[in-house]
């Protein structure tokens, strides 16, 4: 399902990005439709790590456009991409290891007591446990404690919490870098049932991944780079493991032109 | 709500336990002379400049960071304060008004160059606050000449010595300094981007906190304590005390560690760091009182700061082995 009549919610178009000789991106397109889940694949150095850091405000690029729901913007920092409704998961999850879970999902965007004590800057933390226990709920994430350290908390536990806190924010796009990596089985399928509810949200998601089977399994479509340009895209359900593999390691170049 | 276990599983419990004990122990050996008002006033005044100092060092250690430069800084304030009361006629509420202000405001400008540095230079806070601890106890001794002033007004040095329902005045302005800090660490955004900031200052910085910001405030806070300190202790002594701070800094970091601060950030309480004030003051009234020499003060505080980082760490590597 290569959607056509529906215009992307995040699109982006020629972008080039070097650093110094080496050029990252070479004039890539990318789109994103509302409620869809989309791999980006390619080798190492293909790009994907710069594209979506070009897409998250961590870098800006040397050249070309980018689109959310169809107005053009310019990101300075992650910050003004996050304000416009783009959150991204880390590969390192970027938790505060000390603080709770609820203090993690709310970092830097505290809720604060309504009245006289919200403005001396007081805390309202029953509504920030309320609002993250209906989060984490929602998503079927488990924590071991509302109350305790994110840091004493398990590998998936973890993952569970940074997507959770993303998900609260993104309005449009969550882009996520290998958020399998570090996963055992079980707690996989459970990252990728959580990528499937925040589609079921309507928040798309940016996959990055090197795992064929997991991508097959969970996206709606493909994309794939090589050497900083796209050379492929597929919609899953009409495409082959072989196909998306020989796109990656470019051995169907025709194709890809 | 935490329950119980879990309170009692923090370090600030540990040290709480060992404090009681402490004075248990005093008094049991010496219950004429230790467990008395005199022994309970003089122990709380003792206190009282170090919480104060302690109180903002807990900040700074709760972001990783260090302050090495308190006890310069509250000499500085102090020698500053005096001149300028002394210019003030020496007398009468504007004098020491004036005084207080300038000191505070010292200590805090203090700050902003150790909070300055440390955001915006990179400069490792070890290393700064070595340098403004040099520096600031250099000026002193430049605009001191080297000597003391010992011109404090009488209001202010009585005031100093008094107290109310017997509780003496610098451990109530002490106490109530702990208490709002306490509040402000565990009830608000600024506490909360402390303790984040001392996490992981790359996820705060990715969560859109002012991290710069955040830093440079921690450290005027710290600056301005010690400022205050130096007043308070011109309060308490009638002079500045030039020659007799140059270990404030360490026993400030020990109390604070002591109540179980992590050196690594991100963990805290204010609570914990006032049980960390009294621990080395209570062992050091409890060996005079029972005619052990004093000195070994020093050694018993060395153990406990000792215990207390491995019990911290212990709890650390725990943490990581999940």
């Amino acid at each position: 399902m290569v959607v056509s009549n529906i215009s992307p919610v995040l699109s982006a178009q020629a972008l080039v990005k070097s650093f110094g000789q080496v050029e990252a991106l070479r004039s890539v397109d990318f789109d994103v439709y509302p409620g869809e889940v989309v791999a980006l694949m390619g080798d190492n150095g293909a790009g994907k790590s710069t594209l979506v850091k070009v897409l998250a405000g961590v870098h800006r690029p040397d050249g070309g456009s980018i689109r959310v729901a169809g107005r053009e913007v310019s990101f300075a920092s992650p910050v003004e991409a996050r304000d416009a409704g783009i959150e991204t998961v880390y590969q390192d999850l970027s938790l505060a290891d000390t603080l709770d879970p609820a203090a993690n999902l709310f970092l830097g965007r505290e809720i604060r007591r309504r009245g006289f004590l919200g403005v001396l800057g007081v805390l309202d933390n029953k509504a920030m446990r309320r609002q993250a226990a209906e989060t984490f709920e929602s998503l079927n994430v488990t924590v071991t404690s509302v109350h305790g350290e994110v840091g004493n908390m398990s590998g998936g536990q973890r993952q569970g919490i940074a997507v959770s806190r993303a998900v609260t924010w993104a309005r449009y796009v969550l882009f996520m870098d290998e958020p399998t990596a570090a996963l055992g089985v079980r707690q996989t399928r459970n990252v990728l049932d959580l990528i499937r509810r925040v589609r079921d949200r309507g928040v798309s998601v940016v996959l990055i991944s090197h795992s064929v089977p997991e991508v097959m399994d969970v996206a709606d479509r493909v994309e794939v780079l090589r050497l900083g340009r796209r050379v492929g895209r597929f919609a899953v359900a009409e495409s082959s493991a072989e196909e998306i593999v020989g796109a990656i390691i470019g051995a169907n170049d025709e194709v890809a032109s | 709500m935490e329950t119980l276990r879990d309170w009692l599983a923090r370090p600030t419990a540990t040290m709480l336990v060992i404090l009681v004990g402490l004075v248990a122990v005093f008094s049991a050996l010496e219950p004429e002379a230790f467990p008395t008002m005199v022994n309970l006033r003089g122990t709380l005044a003792d206190a009282a400049i170090l919480l104060v100092l302690a109180v903002g060092a807990t900040f700074v250690i709760i972001t990783a960071g260090v302050d090495l430069s308190v006890g310069s800084v509250l000499v500085f304030s102090s020698v500053l304060g005096a001149k300028v009361m002394d210019r003030l006629g020496n007398a009468g509420a504007g004098a020491i008004v004036g005084g207080l202000i300038v000191s505070v405001a010292a200590g805090g400008a203090w700050g902003l160059v150790n909070g300055a540095l440390v955001a915006k230079a990179k400069v490792p806070p070890f290393v700064v606050t070595l340098g403004t601890l040099g520096a600031a106890y250099g000026l002193s001794l430049v605009i001191s000449g080297g000597l003391d002033v010992r011109s404090v007004p009488k209001g202010l040095v009585e005031f100093g010595n008094g107290r109310v329902l017997g509780i003496p005045n610098i451990a109530l302005i002490a106490g109530t300094i702990a208490l709002v800090a306490g509040a402000v660490l565990a009830l608000t955004v600024f506490g909360r981007w402390t303790y984040a900031i001392g996490s992981n200052e790359e996820s705060a910085r990715r969560a859109g906190i002012a991290v710069d910001r955040q830093f440079i405030g921690v450290y005027v806070l710290a600056g301005s304590m010690a400022g205050l300190g130096g007043f308070l202790s011109l309060a308490r002594f009638g002079t500045t005390t030039i020659a007799g701070n140059t270990t404030t800094n360490l026993q400030v970091i020990t109390a604070v560690v002591i109540g179980g601060t992590s050196l690594f950030g991100g963990k805290g309480w204010i609570l914990g760091t006032t049980i960390g004030v009294f621990v080395p003051i209570v062992l050091t009234k409890g060996f005079i009182i029972t005619g052990v020499q004093p000195y070994w003060q020093f050694v018993a505080v060395g153990v406990v700061l000792i215990l207390a980082v491995l019990v911290d760490q212990r709890r650390r590597l725990k943490a990581a082995g999940r």
